[in-house]
């Protein structure tokens, strides 16, 4: 590293982002520092957890944790490492504990609020009269747990820093445009869940890659091309989506976060057919739909096609419908997750056809992903060099031509092709990096306010 | 001393021990193979039936006790869950030439190996299903030094029918739990 300041790193005014930072392995261990210990991480969905004593192992930065439901239903998260000598505590990917005991000497960690007072406490240590003469300070060594947790329509978000704004204050009016990934097609809140089983694979590319492409970078689109000429669109026939309208990059300019989707609307448009093939699809999606425009009436709604929140959560909001998680493994590779949604209670062949259709499209086997992957890993090998490392990349795209978008606050559009929103997003990201109190990193956010529908 | 051959059957194995249909079957599989090293993907689609499933389900780590689940079930996620349409799109996609995670071509070897004869049972058009199992090693080479090795164990069931033989289904169970490849262009 050339010891460029983080401001000469991210020059995101003139659209200038070093290579070095998707490179550079002092940059990672100051990111894992600066912004994994401390921004809100999204750790999973609850329906991967929905029995008590159910837990999912997960991962926050470069840390394994436990995502659990405790006895009392209280999802927990807590760092998979024993607080004895480290040990990993949990082995499985999932499973259904009462305690996690250590196989290393044994020491066991609780939950169960009847146990314990603080989730992840120590309740069994061997030898704990006699070797340790009763002198050990269980209270003392529980498991570290995150300071805040938040369950927000069943996903599941967290972080280590105890001074970090609350979840929805960190979120801001990007809140809409996740409602409309998480709620039901019908307009109702909430009620997603997940196909049984999280795709989780490597890909050697840094991190930053993923989410800066779902943050609402359309003009890679000509890189899919080739999935476009087949056509693996759900109703068959050209493309490889639902019909939309026209999209735009909307942006959080003061948070980081973005997508691709629509702006602001009061009704409607009339039902698209687009499951000829499969009769009992189609009346499903007919019948939300006008569920819907009941549901809503002429109140303010907004689509998502794909959104990240700052810094490593993106997701696609209409079909596919998945959440992604890019986990920092290195500065050049990261592990990917991803999980697919449905309407919880859609019939069974409707998640069926959205199963089927979700896998090839997403995911290291699907046909529009794959070339996703072939593009950050050759972004991240060229810039390897010590010649490249030096470059800039060009975010250029639209500069000056932000414009606010008067129903949200806080948020601005810039068209349908810009790289505005990858412009935020490494600003928020240099913010992060400086080192910024949380005072200085939530100072030009804008209130939120409830939803009216 | 002449050492004595003994042919008959292994008594605990209680696969087909029919020399004629495992012979088949493994002709079968490793012309397929060859079809896919040799990039032949059209003669490879004609080999599959017109309502097989292709399923790769999702590795997972579990307690001994839980094994059942070690594989994503049948409405699960998965690695890949496909059909003929989609096998065919996916042929397609690779012959666009603008597919960039194909392009240039992988190099693949396909070694097929352990074929075992599970069983033959009559189908109702006149044909055989024949159950096969069988491990793969599959080696990826592609641009300059990407190398991908995928290692498992696949379950086909095949079909018989006048001297033709198709696949009907194939689950393949990879030995690995994180993909430690970027994607998965390849045919299995
Ligand atoms: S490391 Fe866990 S009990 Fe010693
Ligand atoms: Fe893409």
């Amino acid at each position: 590293m050339g010891h460029k300041s983080i401001d000469e790193l991210v020059r995101a005014e003139e659209g200038l982002v070093s290579r070095s930072i998707f490179v550079d392995d002092e940059i990672f261990q100051q990111e894992l520092q600066q912004v994994f210990s401390r921004a809100w991480l999204f750790v999973g969905h609850e329906s991967l957890v929905p029995k008590p004593d159910d837990y999912f192992v997960s991962r926050m930065g470069t840390e394994s944790v436990i995502l659990t439901r405790d006895r009392q239903g209280q999802i927990q998260v807590m760092l998979n490492s024993c607080a004895h000598r480290g040990m990993k505590l949990c082995r499985y990917d999932h499973g259904n504990n009462r305690t996690f005991t250590c196989p290393y000497h044994g020491w066991s960690f609780s939950t169960d609020g009847k146990l314990v007072e603080k989730p992840g406490e120590l309740v069994g240590v061997p030898g704990h009269a006699t070797h340790y003469k009763g002198e050990l300070d269980k209270k003392q060594w529980g498991l570290k747990t995150v300071a805040q947790v938040v369950n927000y329509k069943g996903a599941i978000w967290a972080t280590w820093d105890a001074d970090a704004p609350p979840f929805l204050d960190y979120l801001g009016n990007m809140r809409l445009y996740l409602d409309a990934a998480l709620d039901n097609r019908d307009g109702s809140s909430g009620g997603s869940e997940v196909i049984g089983g999280v795709q989780k694979w490597r890909v050697k590319c840094n991190w930053k890659f993923a989410p800066e492409n779902f943050i609402g970078d359309l003009y890679h689109d000509i890189s899919h091309r080739s999935v476009d000429i087949v056509g693996i669109g759900p109703g068959g026939g050209k493309g490889r989506r639902d019909p939309s309208a026209t999209r735009s990059a909307i942006c959080f300019p003061e948070l980081g976060h973005g997508l691709l989707g629509r702006l602001p609307f009061y009704e409607e448009g009339p039902y698209a057919p687009q499951y000829a093939r499969y009769p009992e699809v189609e009346a499903y999606f007919r019948q939300v739909h006008e569920q819907r425009e009941r549901t809503l009436g002429s109140a303010m709604r907004v689509q998502t096609s794909v959104g990240t929140i700052f810094p490593n959560m993106s997701f696609h909001g209409r079909q596919p419908r998945t959440l992604a998680v890019f986990h920092p493994i290195s500065a050049t590779e990261m592990e990917m997750w991803r999980m697919y949604l449905v309407d919880k209670d859609a019939p069974e062949a409707v998640k069926e056809a959205a199963r089927h259709y979700f896998l090839r499209y997403s995911g290291p086997g699907g046909m529009t992903e794959s070339d996703d992957m072939e593009n950050w890993t050759g972004a991240t090998e060229a810039s390897m060099g010590a010649v490249s490392r030096e470059l800039y990349f060009n975010y250029q795209m639209g500069v000056g031509h932000a414009q606010p978008v008067p129903e949200i606050p806080g948020c601005a559009v810039n068209g349908e092709y810009t790289e505005e929103n990858a412009r935020i997003y490494y600003r928020r990201w240099a913010q992060f990096m400086n080192g910024l109190s949380w005072d200085q990193l939530m100072a030009g956010s804008v209130r939120v306010e409830e939803r009216a529908a | 001393m002449n050492a004595t051959i003994d042919s008959a059957p292994i008594a605990q194995d209680s696969s087909v021990d029919d020399m004629q249909i495992w012979w088949q079957a493994q002709r079968f599989l490793h012309y397929e193979a060859d079809l896919l090293d040799h990039r032949e993907f059209d003669n490879w689609l004609a080999l599959l039936d017109e309502n097989i499933t292709y399923r790769m389900p999702l590795t997972r780590n579990v307690r001994r006790d839980a094994l059942a689940q070690e594989y994503s079930g049948k409405h699960d996620a998965a690695w890949f869950d496909e059909g003929i349409d989609t096998l065919r799109q996916r042929v397609a996609q690779i012959k666009t030439g603008i597919h960039w995670a194909e392009e240039p071509a992988s190099r693949v070897s396909h070694l097929v190996t352990n074929i075992r004869v599970l069983d033959v049972v009559p189908d109702e058009d006149g044909g055989e299903q024949v159950h096969v199992r069988s491990r793969f090693l599959i080696y990826q080479n592609r641009l300059q030094a990407e190398v991908n090795l995928f290692v498992g164990k696949r379950e086909d069931v095949l079909r018989r029918r006048d001297g033709r033989w198709t696949i009907l289904s194939r689950e393949i169970h990879l030995d690995q739990n994180v993909l430690l490849s970027k994607a998965l262009t390849i045919f299995f």
